[in-house]
């Protein structure tokens, strides 16, 4: 296997040469195609020894985001496998171990440099200085961390990385938050009883719906100012599954008592709201990342399947078309943040399974097999999805990606978890 | 549960029981008179009538709270479900006061999220029939935990057949139920 990869990534090397004219975009298209199949054809990278104070943790942080993004593989996890560098860059070395491009770093003064040097060409590609927060390994020294490693995997693929993200979830009766790395899991205050978190889009906000004597009411938690409000208080029906607009504006949710409406307002005036659907068992709304279409869950033809609509309420569509004698349960929809695909839960054999569907063409992928697999959510790059997954025993959050079908365990613990949600690129914090 | 039954017997008493049209105002709080906090009777023990009436109000209250049962994934009422639902309707009628909170319960398989949808329309299925038998619509809230409050855990279909169901809460006029002693 490992000389398989070496040659791939030869064969990779060669080919970057190729398109290195061609610019960033041309270089991510390359990496996505050659991609598929789970062949490693991602381009080598290594993380050179990081000479400063906590230097060891830099370079682990770095080099786990960069191959968490799944864009990139990473050579010489262990320093001693990579060549030394004296004063000059030994770049042949490199290339012989199968390394594209070298990110070296150095930390001092809350600051730290990076640069990324390219193998093939022997230039250096790109020089930044990114401010380092908080005391070193804070939660904040932390996500400054993957936020220059989310803009070295930009430099190096021509994608924005990931890494500087949270995923909101369920545990033990209240909702919390866990870097995307799997680090610094703590609970949300304020959040007592809550289930299904949704972010807003600048990720200042958690919307969820708390159970209360008097039912499901929808809450809105704000995480800079610390404060949580409620926004229903209905004596009767259920106000649940809220999600944020695009543009942050509207909050639509699941509202009613006979039957479950498709809801929207204007969250931070909400005296009037309009319906986008009605008339059956509805919930789960989620916005195409243009905001002018809503996918749900709906029981209307007995069966829940997934209709999307526009957010109007008009142009109703059964996405998951149920096929003669079919008697599939499918629901909680998320929809990507390339607007191309939907990802959401469908019953196979009596067990839900992640499902993704194309927009485009209807096709269906199959994406989990192992165990019990639940409630999916799209990371803000439209590629990785996080879910609930029993196959480790308890149910814990695992990622998926979509491209190589690779997957990590993100939560840990003897604690069940469940509804994650991925944020926004938290850029502010 | 104490104060209940004091008013109840206090309010029966009083011989006004016949023309509860409405909630009436609380005779005085008969704070020394209050019994031991157990669950037994007052001393001095109400007279035998009362004691009697008081009996089969305890009984009315039972049937206003015996949940009724649901199979998957369905919100309709299984002729079990309407026999139960039937016992509540003479209780519902003869005693306006009372209101009424159904909560509509799933088990566990399922979509957490939906379930919530799911179990807000078993608890409308059950308040569409006791509205059908001449009861007010405006006496019964009706809310939904999904499948977040089980009554058991295993995974099995005995306990799932246990959690798929309504609760019925005496939210008002619980303590003012007068029914005919049997």
């Amino acid at each position: 296997m490992n000389e398989q990869r070496s040659f791939v990534r030869l064969a990779f090397g060669f080919a970057l040469l190729g398109v290195l004219a061609g610019g960033a975009a041309a270089q991510g298209d390359t990496v996505r195609i050659t991609g598929v199949y789970g062949i490693n054809m991602t381009p080598g990278v290594a993380v050179l020894p990081v000479r400063a104070e906590y230097g060891d943790s830099i370079r682990a942080i770095l080099q786990r985001d960069l191959e968490n993004g799944d864009r990139v593989t990473i050579v010489g996890h262990d320093p001693s496998g990579l060549p030394i560098v004296a004063e000059d860059m030994p770049f042949e070395l490199f290339g012989r171990v199968g390394v594209n491009q070298i990110v070296q770093a150095t930390a001092m003064m809350g600051s730290l440099h990076v640069a990324v040097l390219d193998v093939g060409t022997k230039t250096t590609r790109q020089v930044e200085d990114f401010l380092l927060r908080g005391p070193p390994l804070s939660p904040e020294w932390r996500m400054s961390l993957h936020m220059a490693a989310d803009e070295i995997e930009r430099w190096i693929t021509g994608v924005r990385g990931i890494s500087a993200t949270r995923i909101a979830f369920v545990r033990g009766g209240q909702i919390w938050t866990v870097d995307s790395d799997g680090e610094h899991a703590v609970a949300v205050p304020g959040t007592e009883n809550g289930l299904s978190p949704a972010w807003h889009p600048t990720g200042d906000y958690l919307a969820f719906h708390t159970l209360t004597e008097s039912g499901t009411q929808v809450a809105i938690r704000d995480l800079v100012g610390n404060t949580t409000r409620r926004l229903t208080a209905t004596r009767s029906g259920s106000n649940f599954t809220p999600v944020f607009s695009p543009d942050g504006t509207t909050l639509a949710y699941a509202s009613g008592e006979a039957g479950t409406d498709i809801v929207a307002v204007d969250w931070m005036h909400p005296t009037h709201r309009r319906t986008i659907a009605s008339g059956s068992t509805n919930s789960s709304p989620t916005f195409s990342p243009d905001g002018r279409r809503i996918a749900f869950t709906s029981g209307r033809l007995g069966q829940p399947q997934i209709y999307i609509s526009d957010v109007d309420g008009s142009n109703v569509d059964l996405l998951t078309v149920a096929g003669l004698g079919d008697q599939s349960y499918r629901s909680n929809p998320s929809w990507s943040s390339d607007g191309r695909t939907i990802a959401y839960q469908s019953q196979i054999d009596g067990r839900f399974q992640i499902m993704t569907i194309s927009l485009g063409t209807r096709s269906v992928v199959a994406r989990t097999s192992e165990g019990e697999n639940e409630d999916p959510d799209w990371a803000p790059d439209g590629r990785h999805l996080v879910f609930t997954s029993n196959r480790s025993g308890v149910r814990q959050l695992w990622v998926l990606d979509t491209e190589s079908g690779r997957t990590r365990q993100l939560t840990r613990g003897s604690g069940s978890v469940r509804n994650g949600a991925w944020s926004p690129n938290l850029t502010r914090r | 549960m104490r104060m209940r039954s004091t008013v109840t017997i206090l309010f029966l008493a009083a011989g006004i029981a016949a023309a509860c049209r409405k909630k009436p105002e609380p005779p005085p709080p008969p704070q020394q008179a209050a019994p031991p906090p157990t669950d037994t009777r007052p001393t001095p023990p109400p007279p035998p009538p009362a004691r009697g009436l008081e009996a089969a109000a305890e009984r009315a209250r039972v049937a206003l709270r015996e949940a009724i049962y649901f199979d998957y994934d369905q919100d309709n009422l299984r002729d079990d479900a309407r026999r139960t639902l039937d016992a509540k309707v003479p209780i519902l009628l003869s005693n306006r006061a009372v209101r009424l909170r159904i909560a509509g319960h799933t088990d566990e398989r399922g979509s957490d999220e939906y379930n919530i949808a799911l179990g807000q329309r078993r608890a409308a299925a059950a308040r569409r029939y006791l509205v059908q038998q001449g009861v007010e619509e405006s006496r019964i809230d009706i809310v939904s935990f999904g499948e977040e409050r089980p009554t058991c855990r295993d995974a099995s279909e005995g306990c799932w057949s246990r959690n798929r169901r309504d609760e019925f809460e005496i939210v008002a006029g619980g303590d003012q139920i007068r029914v005919e002693a049997r």
